[in-house]
Formats: C-alpha cells, structure tokens, sequence
C-alpha cells in the first residue's frame, strides 16, 4: 500500500477506510514499522499487541457495518495515536521517563486513555517527554531527548517532545500531551502542529501522573484544529474519578468565528523586547493579516503577569515536592540497588531517590523548601495570592475581548543543549504559556509560520476560562487566514 | 517544702468512621459484621488509589463529611459550611502517598464543648477541633522484613482534639468514656477499642498548683485502651513530678506507653520533630455542608448519653450508678430503651419493672460482658427476655436466683424465659398446701430459733427461710415462705 497516499487527518484516514484505500490493520502495521525504525527517540514503549488487537476489532466493525466508518459511536476510529508516557495505560509501562519508574506497569487506564479507546482509537504506546513533565526541551529525559523531526540538533521543545515529535514527523496520527507551564504548546510551536491546552477542569486528569496537580491539565496535539477538537470533545466531561474535574458546557463543532469584529486583547507585558526578530515578525505579520481580515486588535494589560514565572515555580514545584514523594521504591517502582544495604529508612529513601534525575531533584528540593515552616508565608502563600490577582487580571482583561494572543515562545526551537547548564535560562523560556496554567484558561498554539532556518513559530491564543468552544472557533479561522482562505 | 503541683492535660482523639468505604476510594472500610480484621487477609482491601499509585486521584466519600457534622453537632461545635483538606507531608512506608491526606485550616468543627462529672463537680472540657483524616496502613516487622498491610490505609477518622482542660488520669477517663459512649450513640464509629476504632494520644504536662503558665508538654502517643490512658497519664505525671523535684527539666518530647510494664518511654523529641508542610491539597475541592443538611443531620441525631442518663434518673426511677453504667455504651443503652419501650405505662416507674431490667443488665449482663470480653449484641439476649424476667421476678414466679440462671439460658439459646423456666422447673412453689407442711416440720426441728422469734429476734427468720429453702429444693416462693411462718407464729 506505499504507493498510496498516507491520510494525514482523521477525516482523510476516514474516507480511506471507506474507499478501502487502507485498513486500520494496515494503517496501524504502517505506524509501527515506522516507530520502529526509531528515526526520533519519540518513544518510549510500544504496545504492539494492544495496537494489532484494537486495529483487529476495528476491521470487525467495519465489516459488520458494511464498510461504514460508524462515526456517531467511534468518533475517533482507527485513529492510530500516542500517549504521553505519564499517562497510564493499563497494563502498560508507565515510566514517566524516569529511572525511578523504568519498569513500572500501570495498573489501571487514565480516564482519557479510557475515553479515547472506547471512542475507537488505536494506542500505538508511549511518547518521550522530560522526567515527570518537568523541563521544556525533552533533554530532561531519563532516557534521551526526543529529536526535532526536520532540525535533529534541535530539541522539539518540552515536556511533550515525544509527542510533538511523533506527530510532526509522522509516526502517529495524532498524539496526547500535557501542560503544566507550556508542556503542551511549546513543543507544539517549536514542531509545527496544534496543542490544545484546555479549561483546567475540563479534562480529567485521573491516571495522570501528578506534577503539579492545581496547573496540569491533559490536550491533544495534533497536525490539523480539526482533530485537535476532535479528540478534546472525547477527553472532554466531567470524570466522578476526578474531584477537579468540572461540568462545562460540552464542545460541539465549533464553527469558524468570523473574524470581522472580533476583538483580540495583545497584551503589553508580551509585547516587549526579549522576542527573537524572527518571532517578532511572525507575531506582527499575525496582527496585520488579523487587522486586514476586520479584527480589532486591542492593547490590555495584565498587570501582575510579570510575577508569573516566579509564582509558576513557586507552587508547581511546591506541589511536585508532594506529589513525587510517594516515589520512594517502597511499594513500586525501582528500588536502588545499594537501597538493599541501608542501614536506616532514611538512607534507604535517599538511595532509592537519588534514581530521580537532576531536574527532578532541583524542583523537589526547592518545592520543599517553599512548603517549610517558617518560609511558606514569604513563598508559598505569597505566590498563591499573586496567583489569584493573575486569574482576575485576566478575567478583567476578558470583559472586553474575544481572546488573546501572542508568541509561545521568544524564540524558534534551539538548539540542544544550548540551555542545559542554566534552569533560570530555561524556566525562563514559560514566560509567555505559564500564565495561562496560572489562570486555568485556555490556550492553544497555533503553527503561524517559519524562520529563515525553517524552524516552525506558533503563536498562542488564549480564551476566557471554560470558553474553549468560543477559542477553537477563533483559530479555526486563523487557521483558514494561514491557508491563505478568507475567513 | 512540698510544692504541690497540678497536671494538665489535653486528649486528641482518633475515631475511625464506620462507613461502608474508605474516605477517598470505593475499597471497604471494615471487615463485614462479625468478622475480625485481623481476619481479613492482607492488602484485601485495596485499590490503586489507597495503595497511592502514580496517577490516581482522591475522590471524596460524602458520608464521612457528614459523620464529622454529626460529631460536630453532638459536641456543640461551630460547624464551618465550608472546610478544605490538606496534605500532612512525612515520609513512612505505610502511608503509600507519602503524605497524609487531612484538615489544617478551615476543619469541618471547630469551638466545640462537652460536659463531664468530677471530682471537681461537673466541667466543661473546650473541643478545639474536629477534622477529617485519613488513616495509615500498617507496617508488620516480621524478622529482619517489614511487610505492609494498606488494608487500613484510607478509613477515615475523625480526629477530635481537646483544649488541656483535664486535670487528672481520672478526668481524661471520664472524658474518653463519654466521648466514646457519644460517637457509638451518634453511630459515626462502631468503638471497639481492641479494633482499634478509637485510639488516643494525650498531651500532658505539670506546673505548681495555682501557677498560670503551663509547665513543658510531652505527647503519649496512641493508647488504645481506658485503663491503658489512666495508667499512661498516672504514670507520666508522677514521672514529670520527679524530673521536676530533682530541679531538672520536663523535654517536650514523644513518649510511647509500654502496657507491659506501665510505663511511658521517649520516642523522639521536638528536636527530630517533622516540618509537616502543610498545604490545601489541589485534588480536593473546597467541600460545602449546605444549611439543609446539617439541619437534617441534627434532626437525625438521637438522644445523647447525658440527656439518657438524666431521664433515666429522673423518670424510670434508676440510681446514678445504673443509669451511668447503662449509657457508657451504645449497645447497652439501645437495648435498654427498647426493653422500657415494651413494658406497659403502669409497669413504670413505681412497680419498679424499669429498675429491675436496669439491674439486670448492670449485674449480671455487664458481669458476662467483662468476664468474656465479648458484646451484648454478640449474645442471643433480647430487650424483650429482660422485660419477661422482670415481671416474672416481680410476680413471683421464679426467685432472683431462677432469673439469673433462665437469663443465662436465653443468652445462648435465646429461648423465651417461659419455655427456659417451664424446662428447667424454675417457677417458684407458691402453693400453700404444698408448704404448710415442711413449715410444720421446720417448727418442730429448730425448736431454739422458733422461741428467738416469738421473742422478737426476727434476725433468725432468714436462717429458718434458708432451711425451708433448702428442704423444698429452692424453690420455694421465699416471700410466701415467711408468711406462713408468722401465720403459725400468730396461731400458736
């Protein structure tokens, strides 16, 4: 079948099934063989027999249904996809891409994962990203960073490299990340495809592994809006699993907003120096096409976002310092080798956490110290309230606009281990995605255009909190203006 | 010079909930009914979420929110409609999450109050708080291995924390009775100490008698028995005394109670003390308790331990004792108040029926409850064979000593007493015709004690019931007995 076109979209993959072009046999044994020939580092576990037996039960269907994709019970299937390998898959390695966790086999499904194989999708297996979602170039993992697909000595950006890479480069059809800080929309920029990061409380996070709990949320990431918004309205809903989780109105098909009257908020803090010329242009090249296709665009400020990546890493890391200490090789996971001769329960702790990476240890230790009694007034509580003034900047700023937009990141993709060896350089570099973890709004990254290099620029739109609907219609439309249609 | 001094005392409580499920997960809380949980086996009761594997999340069982309203309710607190968890951050190997999922700000109870009698009249001893908790799982050191049992990870507690208004052994007694006969009435924990249901750590610490500030503190951690906690207290406070008079210092420290040797040991001090962290757990939303159900959960509440014992007193009649004995325990009070529910409106109080099922259940019920250590719902026993053995009793138709051996019976066959009494040829002889003539004979033996008699010596009337007694088997109506002597008395 190599002679054949390789559907690149779910609608496509759809119509091909239907013109008997491919199989979802064919189509899963397709992405397996290239996955692999491991041409990116993307993964980190395949679970070929899961893939072949849903693919197996996927031609049953069709046949049983006369060669009729049966769309209103399988909105997604025989879509051949990813996971982000901190979510679990029963039965499954669930390593997080940590030491601490390398033979971890997953008890029981994430909620989303659940959601997406009942809706019809193939789970190809697990996707690269840095140790416990912790880093923005995936050279965090502990088992190698994942490589940009067209510029290999570039990282693909992070957490979700694996996933952004897989998708990018071809190796699935569509992919699940998460975004704590950016986890999502930076890969997405820095490779050229769609993240969505939803409502927090849209997606269950059940079956999640925890970085911190109050910012992480579950999106797809995708080559088309269309099967970004596909795959969210399947995640989407309410999960009884998860406490967090909250009733909103449900996404339907969002239709392309016009963009005649729209009113996109440009933010003063996002619009300064420190973006790369490339990204600048690309931003203000956006803001033209957008004024000439009747937005208004309107400056807002959002006063107390300058404190964001401060208060980001204040509390992510205070509750990542919780949330990882139930690693200590007791119950599962790895157990250190030299943890068998301890001579007391703390060594043994201390042996068997010294299997988490250097990142990972930075941000326990630093979380810790924030909680400490005696600091957690002048850190912990303090970046809670800043939090709070951020989410009301931005539910002000919204009174009067459709959505936002600016850059992912400063700059294109860099290059690997350029930023290893300065954290502030790095966690610098969630300036512009961070906010929105901070006021559980949505934002998705949109790929715009390309550098000199041809290195992919997303730019970023962001939405009131729990109008997703109301976001993906807008990017809908912008991405209609990229193609060069009118909106 | 003999300074005297003053112990002061707080008690925080750990009652553990009898819901059907744990407090954040669908695994049972509880072995079903009369299954020990020693008996069941190890990580039986346990799922990813309570053994805290990576990725799960806590969803909260509402029942037990209401449990802790209902505690709150009965302890006169000032219930918060809004109260939030938090997360106790300590690493141990029997807490899978490595940290304790609880309340810190904002409990679901706070400003509570309950009243005691003591000997220093009856006080009030200030509730600080009362919150939510989860419990830890067991860690079983087994030779050089420690194995861990998660079956009790996740059951909730409440934790309901005293101000140090206790002053001696005695007095955190007394409250840790009232407390447990409340939280058993109320139905929130089943209160079966040997289980492990209601568990107590008590602060305490000494300072010269009339003296303000109060001396340094140290913590006996979990006692699990009545007796164990006075022992501890007793004990801790002589020890303090002694630190003190030999002009040393009191460390505030962590002490264990050794109840083989009565004494308490250090465990650590305040020095090696943790650093909890706490901090609002971001699994968990906010919970709200709306004024509609509280006002249903107080409606719901049944009458409470002091209020029984009051209407015991004041309307069936019972002396302090029997009506104290009685409410110490759930079961007991339940039981009585269905068997006074059964017995007609001019059964009570003045015929005394009332008091005589008291008696009953505080004698020889309560002697069969402590000589076998087991409960009175563990028994075949019903309200209604205590009301049939108090009207038997009072008819006559069997004496003291009958009741006590048909009560026996029914215990374990919980046969009716008439069937017992029938069987066994219980019923008293109160047939005139029947007796007259042994009382003859009894006259013409004791010659000497039937002279003291006519004397006026009525002290030798109960020897002569005790020979007549004998010679007609114990049967005999003993009452019936005496009248027919003094009528033989008054024909001579």
């Amino acid at each position: 079948m190599s002679n054949l076109t390789l559907p690149l979209d779910i609608t496509s993959l759809h119509r091909a099934f239907e013109a008997g072009e491919w199989t979802p046999g064919a189509i899963t044994r397709y992405y397996l063989d290239k996955i692999r020939a491991n041409r990116l580092n993307a993964w980190l576990n395949v679970s070929e027999e899961r893939a072949l037996e849903q693919a197996a039960r996927a031609e049953r269907i069709l046949s049983d249904s006369g060669g009729k994709v049966p769309l209103a019970r399988f909105p997604l299937f025989g879509v051949p996809m990813g996971i982000k390998d901190n979510l679990a898959v029963q039965g499954e390695k669930l390593t997080c891409a940590s030491r601490m966790l390398a033979e971890y086999i997953a008890p029981y499904s994430a909620t989303v994962v659940e959601r997406l194989e009942s809706a019809g999708a193939i789970t190809l297996g697990k996707l690269n990203l840095d140790e416990f979602a912790m880093g923005g170039s995936n050279e965090n993992s502990a088992f190698g960073r994942s490589l940009h697909p067209t510029h290999p000595e570039r990282v693909t950006g992070g957490s979700s490299g694996g996933s952004a890479a897989a998708v990018a480069g071809g190796e699935c059809l569509a992919a699940l990340g998460s975004d704590t800080g950016g986890s999502i929309r930076l890969p997405a920029s820095y490779c050229g495809i769609f993240g969505i990061k939803p409502t927090y409380g849209r997606v269950s996070r059940y079956g999640l592994v925890a970085f911190a709990s109050s910012l992480d949320q579950v999106g797809p990431m995708t080559r088309t809006l269309e099967d970004g918004t596909r795959i969210l309205q399947v995640i989407s809903g309410v999960d009884p699993r998860d406490a967090t989780s909250l009733v909103m109105p449900a996404i339907t098909r969002p239709q392309a907003s016009p963009l005649q009257g729209l009113r996109v908020g440009i933010p003063a803090e996002f619009d300064g120096e420190g973006l790369s010329s490339d990204v600048r242009s690309s931003f203000q090249d956006l803001k033209e096409r957008l004024t000439r296709a009747g937005a208004t665009l309107i400056p807002c400020s959002l006063p107390h976002i300058t404190h964001s990546i401060a208060v980001y890493y204040v509390l992510a890391m205070a509750e990542a310092s919780s949330n990882l200490s139930r690693f200590d090789g007791v119950r599962f996971g790895n157990r250190a080798a030299t943890a068998a001769g301890a001579e007391s329960l703390e060594k043994f702790y201390a042996e068997n956490r010294s299997l988490f990476g250097a990142e990972v240890k930075r941000r326990i230790l630093l979380g810790t110290f924030s909680l400490s009694s005696g600091y957690a007034d002048e850190y912990f509580l303090r970046a809670a309230k800043v939090r709070a003034l951020i989410a009301r900047d931005f539910d002000h700023a919204f009174q009067n606009l459709d959505c936002m937009l600016s850059p992912v990141s400063a700059t294109a993709a860099f290059r690997a281990g350029e930023k290893s060896s300065a954290p502030l350089q790095m966690y610098l570099n969630d300036l512009y995605t961070v906010p929105a973890n901070l006021a559980g709004i949505p934002a998705l990254s949109l790929p715009w255009s390309r550098d000199s290099d041809l290195l992919p620029i997303g730019m970023q739109f962001m939405g009131p909190r729990g109008c997703d609907e109301k976001l993906l219609g807008i990017a809908r439309s912008v991405e209609k203006l990229r193609n060069g249609g009118a909106s | 010079m003999s300074l005297e001094f003053e112990a002061v005392i707080g008690l925080e409580v750990h009652v553990q909930l009898a819901t059907e499920t744990k407090i954040f997960c669908a695994c049972p809380a509880k072995p079903p009914a009369g299954v020990s949980v020693a008996d069941i086996a190890p990580n039986a009761h346990v799922c990813p979420v309570c053994a805290g594997h990576p990725g799960t999340l806590p969803v909260l069982n509402s029942r037990v929110l209401e449990f802790a309203a209902r505690a709150g309710l009965a302890l006169n607190c000032a219930i918060n409609r809004e109260s939030i968890f938090a997360r106790k951050n300590y690493f141990y190997p029997d807490l899978p999450k490595g940290y304790q999922i609880s309340q810190y700000e904002k409990p679901v109870c706070e400003w509570g109050r309950l009243e005691i009698d003591t000997d220093r009249g009856r006080i009030p001893v200030r509730i600080r708080r009362i919150h939510l908790e989860e419990d830890a799982g067991k860690s079983v050191h087994e030779g050089p291995a420690t194995l861990l049992n998660l079956n009790r990870a996740g059951v909730p507690l409440v934790e309901i924390v005293s101000e140090p208004d206790l002053r001696s052994a005695k007095e955190a007694e007394t409250y840790l009775r009232e407390l447990h006969a409340i939280v058993t009435t109320i139905g929130i924990c089943e209160g079966n100490l040997q289980e492990g249901n209601f568990r107590c750590d008590a602060n305490v610490s000494i300072r010269p008698k009339g003296a303000e500030k109060l001396g340094t503190r140290t913590e006996i951690k979990n006692v699990n028995s009545f007796r164990f906690v006075e022992k501890a207290i007793e004990y801790e406070i002589a020890r303090q005394e002694q630190v003190l008079r030999s002009g040393t210092k009191v460390i505030q420290e962590t002490r264990l109670f050794d109840a083989d040797r009565g004494v308490t040991l250090s465990m650590r001090s305040k020095e090696e003390a943790e650093d909890y962290r706490y901090f609002p757990d971001p699994d968990l939303i906010p919970v709200r308790l709306s004024e509609g159900l509280l006002e249903s959960i107080e409606r719901g509440l049944p009458e409470l331990p002091q209020a029984r014992r009051r209407r015991y007193q004041e309307a069936l009649g019972l002396s302090a004792y029997d009506a104290g004995v009685i409410t110490r325990d759930a079961g007991m009070m339940n039981f009585y108040d269905q068997a006074v529910k059964l017995l007609s409106p001019q059964d009570r109080p003045d015929a005394g029926l009332a008091k005589s099922v008291a008696n009953f259940l505080t004698g020889e019920v309560s002697r069969r409850i402590n000589d076998e250590g087991c409960e009175l719902s563990a028994s075949r026993l019903t309200p209604h064979h205590l009301v049939e053995l108090a009207r038997a009793t009072a008819g006559g138709v069997i004496s003291s000593a009958g009741a006590k051996q048909a009560l026996n019976l029914a215990w374990k066959t919980g046969e009716t007493i008439s069937v017992i009494v029938d069987r066994e040829g219980l019923k008293q002889v109160s047939d005139i015709g029947q007796l007259e003539p042994v009382v003859a004979q009894i006259f013409s033996d004791f010659p000497a004690q039937i002279a003291e008699l006519r004397s006026g010596k009525d002290k030798v009337l109960g020897f002569l019931v005790g020979q007549l007694m004998k010679r007609t088997g114990g049967k005999a109506n003993p009452a019936l007995l005496q009248e027919l002597i003094r009528k033989r008395l008054a024909e001579e």
